[in-house]
């Protein structure tokens, strides 16, 4: 069993990073769309306060982890240029999407769409943690405040979602490869 | 009698512990929205234009994006410390400016859909 390294960063990118984003901010809109139709406001401990505010952290740093090591770590790779002559076109995923009508779309469309839309999705949740921060206590008193909010955490799940649909399908159809491999089990076999 | 009781006829104002103006989260709210079109903006420039592309490399490895995706959160964080400085202490309209930062959002997230921003290049 084993894994290019290129794969394994591709992995931790998507599976890791965004798709604990994705279920971090889906339970983010479930709590405020909750807190929409909570008759009494829900008090919490002081230790139930800090971890709210991990959770709040934590899910704006996968965020950001998503979209910085899709742009700068496994982007880089999938638009990597095959040198004149080469004619496998594995190691060059843009290239081998783009050689076929068929596959072409899932380049024009899902990664031209994934690689700009996702940087919507921390944008927003970092401001929706700042504002669930700062009006901790108060936020019943903003209703219109919460609905912005909620708008905006709805939207970043939507942008998420988009992004980790495309990158799915875009890994299926030219998976990024190479680099060294990492034996993961049966070394020798 | 108790003295913390109201005697009667007395007006009693209930003052909350900590009074948080809507500034700071109607500068943040606004911001994101600012963020987020500047994001679309840039992504249409730079594919409409081979310059601001060019101009907006600045790490050539992720091309375009680099650029693009830097200087909308450059402006997206400039721009919400500039109006959380302003409205630190205000109660603003929060209603417009909901409305304009969801606005702003939603023209962010039609600039970067594809088939959107080949349209008005008329390609």
């Amino acid at each position: 069993m084993e894994i290019s390294l290129r794969a394994l960063i591709t992995l931790i990118h998507g599976m890791l990073f965004g798709a604990f984003f994705v279920m971090a901010t889906y339970g983010l809109v479930v709590e405020l769309y909750r807190s929409v139709y909570a008759e009494q406001p829900l008090k919490l401990t002081p230790q139930g306060d800090s971890r709210e505010r991990l959770y709040l952290i934590c899910m704006v740093g996968l965020g950001w982890a998503a979209v910085l090591t899709g742009a700068y770590v496994s982007y880089p790779w999938y638009r990597a240029v095959p040198p004149a002559g080469v004619t496998d076109l594995a190691l060059y995923p843009r290239f081998l999407l783009k050689s076929s009508a068929v596959t072409a779309g899932w380049h024009d469309l899902g990664m031209e769409w994934k690689e700009h839309v996702a940087w919507i999705a921390p944008i927003a949740v970092t401001m929706v943690a700042y504002v669930l921060t700062r009006y901790r206590l108060s936020i019943r008193e903003h209703p219109q405040v919460r609905t912005a909010i909620l708008v905006f955490a709805v939207v970043a799940l939507g942008a998420a979602g988009v992004a980790g649909f495309f990158g799915a399908m875009l890994n299926k159809y030219a998976p990024v490869n190479g680099g060294p491999t990492i034996h993961l089990r049966g070394k020798g076999q | 009698m108790n003295p913390s009781q109201p005697q009667s006829g007395e007006r009693i104002t209930i003052q909350p512990a900590e009074f948080l103006p809507n500034g700071p989260a109607a500068a943040a709210i606004l911001a994101a929205g600012i963020g987020s079109a500047l994001l679309g903006i840039l992504a249409v420039a730079a594919d409409a234009s081979k310059p601001v592309a060019k101009l907006l490399t600045f790490y050539l490895p992720t091309g375009p994006l680099s650029g693009v995706t830097s200087v909308a959160i450059l402006l997206w964080l400039v721009t919400w410390f500039i109006l959380a400085r302003r409205w630190r202490t205000r109660t603003v309209a929060i209603g417009k400016i909901n409305a304009t930062a969801i606005l702003l959002l939603a023209l962010g997230i039609l600039l970067t859909f594809p088939p959107f921003a080949d349209l008005l290049q008329g390609k």
